[in-house]
């Protein structure tokens, strides 16, 4: 994989065959999705012979005594489904903003050629905004524990003092005003950085690097913030007696390295197709090390969380991992989680000459994704379905669909504007990188 | 002709014609003996044609020695030896071990690794360093030829270094003292003289 000569003025042309392959994701997911629906609506359910193994424990004592519990019906797990695919991709979605907002922050010159994928990756921003609200409005109920009126109401038997406690951050015009914010302001950030990036190709000079780069540095310090708490709206409050202080950061770290994995993987799909053909080893080399450095991240965070727990033994901590280890179910999926996420990448990745295959690339990366997916998968199927989570056609249509949507998204966006920056101020750095 | 003894030298003042006049030297058939530079010059070690070092298995190896001895000296002490119950954990309780496993994994990959750079360059504590010219510290990139590896005669050599844009050749013949140089000299030297003076090499002209 050698530089080749290349166009400067060259565009991504988002081609009917490429269409047709994303269409054909779309349709797969489809029947997969709705041959998942037809199996769960008509044959019950595949996990309802899944007694509830805490019946003693913080989370199915609470609901036994509360007479709380929901019917676990296949929309309940449409639901949350829907919520996992919608975090996950937002991750993606926001992870090619922030990427592109470090590039700026840290003048890199690297990256400056292939800044224009990460930023089409933002394109996604108002279309998940919309998802995430919506999803949220149709789906509270079943997802978020809290969201349930009588537990705050003391003269009710589901009177529960710890989450009466917490009202003042988890209450509904609090949650959704932050929701709003965030996934707003991250929008805005992200309009404003495309119009200036967009101006720059136009215009030339440096002007609208250092416009890009305060933006790009406002929103890194407003993302530091709003990841976290977003991490601890959307997914920590599922859980709502169990607290993480790392949680913020091992969200951050889910999302962070499987946007990388996602970037990396377009780069190698898009210098197949036969485009950015200034590109040369050394910028898979780069970003793969990333890649491979996050995941080592993950599994830091993964592991500082899971080991303070463990060796702190406190009964109102441990209750998350007594939920994912003690099940029959779930407890395959850690091991899975821990195997895909880390062992595979760290070994796979951890040659120099691995970084620069694309065969290599592709496995690794793919498999990170997926990963990652039951990462977020774990995060919130016990919290909500208990002992009912299922994989099976629904779980897989609908992540593929969502992939499909997300590709046709940023391709469209790709194919809007020149794929190289010509007029970067460092962008013969990135064409002659050489590492 | 003694090997290691008999240079030729030729100082390059860019690193552009540094790094052409490498590619040129090599292609008319001259041995390399080393190049060196005050700063990093990329591609540099491609031009000279160097294979990838094999230090990083090294450090693979001396990691996964460092994994095995850390589970050995906790299975062995926690769990075989003198099992005690800490935090109502079992004797054989694997996060635990986690922390000290990755500690000792990359303290001995990263000294192993070093220090195997080091043993195998010669790098060793008595080394004397071996100073072509003194301006390779400063400003200009310096490239030593071994007379004695290469089957052309000095001048035509010589000739070659011109026409790769060499702004200085001269010869630099290693007496036999400077061969096995005496390490307590040096450091008496180095003490008495400053390190410019040291092993009366410098600024040979």
């Amino acid at each position: 994989m050698k530089a080749e000569s290349y166009d400067i003025d060259e565009r991504f042309v988002f081609s009917d065959g490429a269409k047709k392959s994303v269409f054909t994701i779309l349709g797969i997911g489809l029947v997969f999705f709705v041959i998942g629906i037809i199996s769960l609506a008509f044959g019950g359910g595949e996990h309802t012979e899944h007694a509830l193994a805490f019946a003693g424990g913080e989370g199915g004592g609470e609901h036994a005594a509360h007479g709380h519990g929901h019917a676990y019906s296949w929309t309940s797990r449409l639901k949350v489904n829907l919520w996992i695919n919608n975090i996950f991709f937002l991750g993606l979605t926001i992870i090619g903003v922030f990427f592109f907002a470090i590039q700026y922050a840290a003048h890199v010159g690297w990256s400056a050629g292939i800044k224009r994928v990460p930023e089409a990756f933002g394109s996604f921003l108002p279309y998940i905004t919309v998802l995430m609200l919506v999803v949220f409005g149709l789906s509270y109920h079943e997802i978020f524990h809290w969201t349930d009126e009588s537990l705050y109401d003391k003269t009710s038997p589901n009177y529960d003092e710890i989450i009466a406690g917490k009202k003042p951050f988890l209450n509904m015009p609090f949650y959704v005003g932050r929701m709003i914010v965030f996934l707003v302001g991250w929008f805005l950030f992200y309009r404003a950085m495309r119009k200036q990036s967009l101006l720059e190709d136009i215009e030339g000079g440096t002007k609208r690097f250092w416009k890009i780069k305060t933006l790009a540095t406002l929103f890194i310090i407003f993302f530091a913030i709003t990841s976290s708490v977003s991490a601890w709206d959307w997914i920590l409050s599922i859980d709502t007696h169990w607290f993480s202080t790392m949680f913020g950061w091992y969200v951050f770290a889910s999302w962070h390295v499987s946007g990388l994995a996602a970037i990396s993987l377009a780069l190698v799909f898009l210098k197949e197709a036969g485009y950015l053909k200034f590109m040369n080893e050394s910028h898979f080399h780069d970003i793969n090390k990333m890649v491979f450095g996050f995941s080592i991240f993950w599994t830091y965070i993964w592991l500082g969380q899971f080991l303070l727990i463990y060796y702190a033994n406190i009964p109102e901590e441990t209750i998350y991992f007594m939920e994912r280890l003690e099940s029959d179910y779930y407890s395959k999926f850690i091991f899975f989680n821990l195997f895909i996420n880390f062992f595979f990448p760290f070994l796979a990745f951890m040659t120099r000459d691995a970084k620069r295959k694309m065969t290599i690339i592709k496995i690794v990366c793919s498999a990170v994704l997926i990963g990652h997916w039951f990462d977020f998968y774990l995060m919130i199927t016990p919290g909500t379905l208990k002992e009912n989570g299922g994989f099976g056609f629904l779980e897989i249509g609908l992540a593929m669909m969502y992939l499909a949507i997300f590709i046709y998204v940023v391709a469209n966006t790709l194919s809007k504007a020149p794929l190289i920056a010509k007029n970067h101020p460092m962008l013969q750095e990135s064409l002659h990188h050489n590492i | 002709m003694e090997k290691n003894t008999h240079f030729l030298v030729g100082i390059f003042g860019d690193q552009d014609d540094l790094l052409h006049g490498v590619e040129d030297i090599r292609k008319k058939g001259v041995k390399i003996h080393e190049v060196f530079t005050p700063f990093p010059v990329h591609g540099l070690e491609h031009a000279l044609g160097y294979e990838r070092s094999w230090t990083p298995k090294a450090g693979f190896m001396f990691g996964f020695l460092g994994t095995c001895l850390a589970i050995t000296l906790q299975v062995g002490t926690m769990v075989i030896d003198w099992p005690m119950i800490i935090g109502g954990k079992p004797y054989l309780s694997i996060p635990d071990f986690v922390p000290v496993t990755f500690e000792l994994t990359v303290l001995l990959a990263s000294y192993g690794m070093t220090l195997t750079f080091l043993f195998v360059r010669g790098y060793l504590p008595h080394t004397v360093p071996r100073i072509f010219d003194i301006r390779s510290t400063d400003d200009k990139h310096v490239m030593a030829i071994d007379l004695a590896n290469n089957s052309l005669s000095e001048e035509q050599i010589r000739s070659i270094l011109k026409d790769a844009h060499s702004e200085e050749v001269y010869r630099r013949d290693f007496t036999e003292e400077e061969n096995n140089p005496s390490f307590i000299k040096y450091v008496i030297d180095l003490f008495t003289n400053g390190v410019t003076r040291s092993s009366r090499i410098a600024h040979h002209r």
